[in-house]
């Protein structure tokens, strides 16, 4: 059957005023969400990249010469070794500048406290935890004082943290397709109620439910594409002001969560998903609640 | 598959009940030959609505067995009924007109239905109209017709698609004597186009203006059928003459008589039928 026919059978209402509301306020919040997990997944993936192979060795010792021969030992030796791609002796007055929040302007002459050397190295492959064993034994002889840390592991609470709120914002996401299908759903059968005489003489005529299902599908289709798109544009309104508002930050963590092109991709098919989903489900609930004996 | 000579409804020992109710039929046996003209009879609440609702596969018996079509009704899956359907016209006792179509529409719809495209429909749909005279009618929604035009909008849209089987209840029951000769002359043409034809009714004036026709009569649920003309194999082949009568009728090129050419004077459907084969049956 021509699907302008299949229209024709029963008016040509839409399916009630407050369905495009609610399908913008559901896309919305999923654009929202998909976009707030995309972000924080770029985030992680970019600090992990960052982290994965550097690693930072304390020289704790007291006695600063002593602690200047096993800093410059540790240099050269992990510079001479093939797995290290760059080795940085951090300068004293790069420390002092990170310490100063906390220890006050510090005399380089003579400081209060006696303040570890930091070496930060990067590593050719991951820092994992043979690497970091190979490198300790490799600095026993020389510089015994040595500690070796894999700087991942200081963001490990961070990363897991992230992962919880991927977690969150996809069972956020799922809820919201959940409430929106049963939102179609009602509102299919409510067509299907309003209609229910004329759907009775279109099957007495020789109808079949998929006609029947064709045109409630048909004006699900008008109030889907409307709140999608409204939707649409306030989600990304949304991500807008939210991204404004983590860039003022200016801190280099949040700057890793800029999306790329594939996770704007994705923030697309939002409501192209949400309308496949709405026309599927008031098909299939037209066809189910019409199955029934004669 | 339905062999020419097959009855195209078969009741046995159909029965029917709604809910936990006693039977409104019982053991209803019968069939109906193609090409013929039925009426159903008997008192209110005898059964008639309950039988025709079976014959236009609105109800399934609650027992017995049905073929219609050739085809074991019982036991098809229900994705099949509309094809069985789309074979029948069904003018209901209320005419269960769609409230927010107009005529045109009202009467296109089994076309509609059926997937005929749009541009094939104007021509069946405006000569309907015609032949039921409401060309000026057309784009009227029922709540502006009154009674007897939307009952000729009914008819008008049960036999659009030229089915094998028309099934009416009280057709005439909403309508003057008048309009109800028209109406009887409508199915008398359309039977000699070969559908066979089911009318339920109570008016025996409508009854003997076609002394062919074969009575139906319901009493209490129960199948009066004391000359066995329901009875299958029938008791006699139909006259060779008649035969030949039924072929010429059903020549393609055939159209209806117009339900205004009934007022010839002459108060017999058949003498109006009469004029109208004189004419080729062809739509004036």
């Amino acid at each position: 059957m021509h699907r302008k026919q299949a229209t024709q059978l029963l008016p040509q209402t839409r399916m009630g005023g407050p369905m495009p509301w609610i399908i913008a306020i559901m896309v919305a919040l999923v654009v929202l969400a998909t976009g707030g997990a995309l972000s924080l997944n770029r985030l992680a993936s970019t600090a992990n990249d960052d982290l994965a192979g550097s690693i930072t060795v304390q020289i704790v010792e007291a006695d600063p010469a002593e602690r200047e021969r096993q800093t410059e030992a540790t240099v050269r030796l992990l510079e001479a070794d093939r797995r290290v791609a760059a080795v940085r002796a951090v300068p004293q007055s790069e420390l002092d500048a990170l310490l100063e929040p906390w220890l006050g302007e510090i005399d380089p002459a003579a400081p209060s406290v006696p303040i570890p050397a930091l070496v930060d190295a990067r590593l050719v492959g991951p820092a994992s935890e043979a690497e970091l064993l190979r490198l300790e034994s490799l600095l026993k002889r020389d510089a015994p004082d040595a500690r070796l840390d894999a700087q991942a592991d200081w963001l490990g609470p961070v990363f897991a943290a992230i992962a919880s709120l991927q977690w969150l914002a996809l069972v956020l996401v799922a809820m919201l397709a959940f409430t929106g299908i049963t939102a179609v759903w009602l509102a299919s059968r409510n067509a299907l109620s309003i209609n229910a005489k004329t759907i009775e003489v279109i099957h007495l005529l020789g109808g079949d439910d998929h006609q029947i299902a064709r045109v409630v599908q048909r004006a699900m289709r008008t109030d889907a594409v409307v709140g999608s798109v409204a939707g649409f544009v306030l989600g990304l309104l949304a991500l807008w002001l939210l991204g404004s508002q983590f860039a003022a930050l200016e801190s280099g963590l949040v700057a890793g969560g800029g999306l790329i092109w594939l996770d704007w991709l994705a923030i697309v098919l939002v409501p192209v998903a949400a309308c496949a989903i709405a026309l599927l489900t008031a098909r299939f609930t037209v066809l189910l609640l019409l199955r029934r004996p004669v | 598959m339905m062999d020419s000579d097959d009855p195209i409804v078969h009741l046995d020992n159909v029965g029917l009940r709604y809910g936990t109710d006693k039977e409104v039929l019982s053991g209803v046996s019968c069939s109906l030959d193609a090409g013929r003209f039925y009426f159903l009879t008997g008192a209110s609440g005898a059964g008639k609505t309950s039988l025709l609702k079976i014959l236009y596969l609105a109800q399934t018996p609650s027992r017995g067995a049905m073929r219609m079509f050739g085809t074991d009704m019982l036991t098809i899956p229900q994705s099949r009924l509309p094809e069985f359907r789309r074979r029948l016209g069904v003018v209901f006792q209320d005419f269960r007109l769609v409230e927010h179509m107009s005529a045109y529409d009202n009467i296109a719809l089994p076309l509609r239905v059926a997937g005929v495209r749009e541009r094939d429909l104007a021509e069946p749909v405006e000569d309907m109209l015609s032949w039921v005279g409401l060309e000026h009618r057309a784009r009227a929604k029922p709540a502006t017709l009154s009674g007897g035009e939307q009952q000729r909008v009914a008819i008008a849209r049960a036999v659009i698609s030229r089915p094998d089987m028309l099934v009416a209840d009280e057709p005439t029951g909403n309508v003057d004597p008048d309009m109800a000769m028209k109406l009887l002359s409508l199915f008398y043409a359309l039977n000699r186009l070969g559908t066979t034809i089911v009318v339920a009714t109570h008016d025996l004036n409508l009854v003997r203006q076609m002394p062919d026709a074969t009575i139906m009569r319901l009493d209490k649920g129960r199948l009066m059928d004391p000359t066995g003309a329901l009875r299958y194999p029938p008791r006699a082949e139909r006259p060779a003459g008649k035969r030949e009568l039924y072929d010429r009728a059903m020549r393609p090129t055939i159209g209806f008589v117009k339900a205004d050419e009934h007022d010839s004077g002459d108060d017999s459907v058949a003498a109006d039928v009469e004029a109208a084969e004189k004419r080729g049956w062809e739509m004036p």
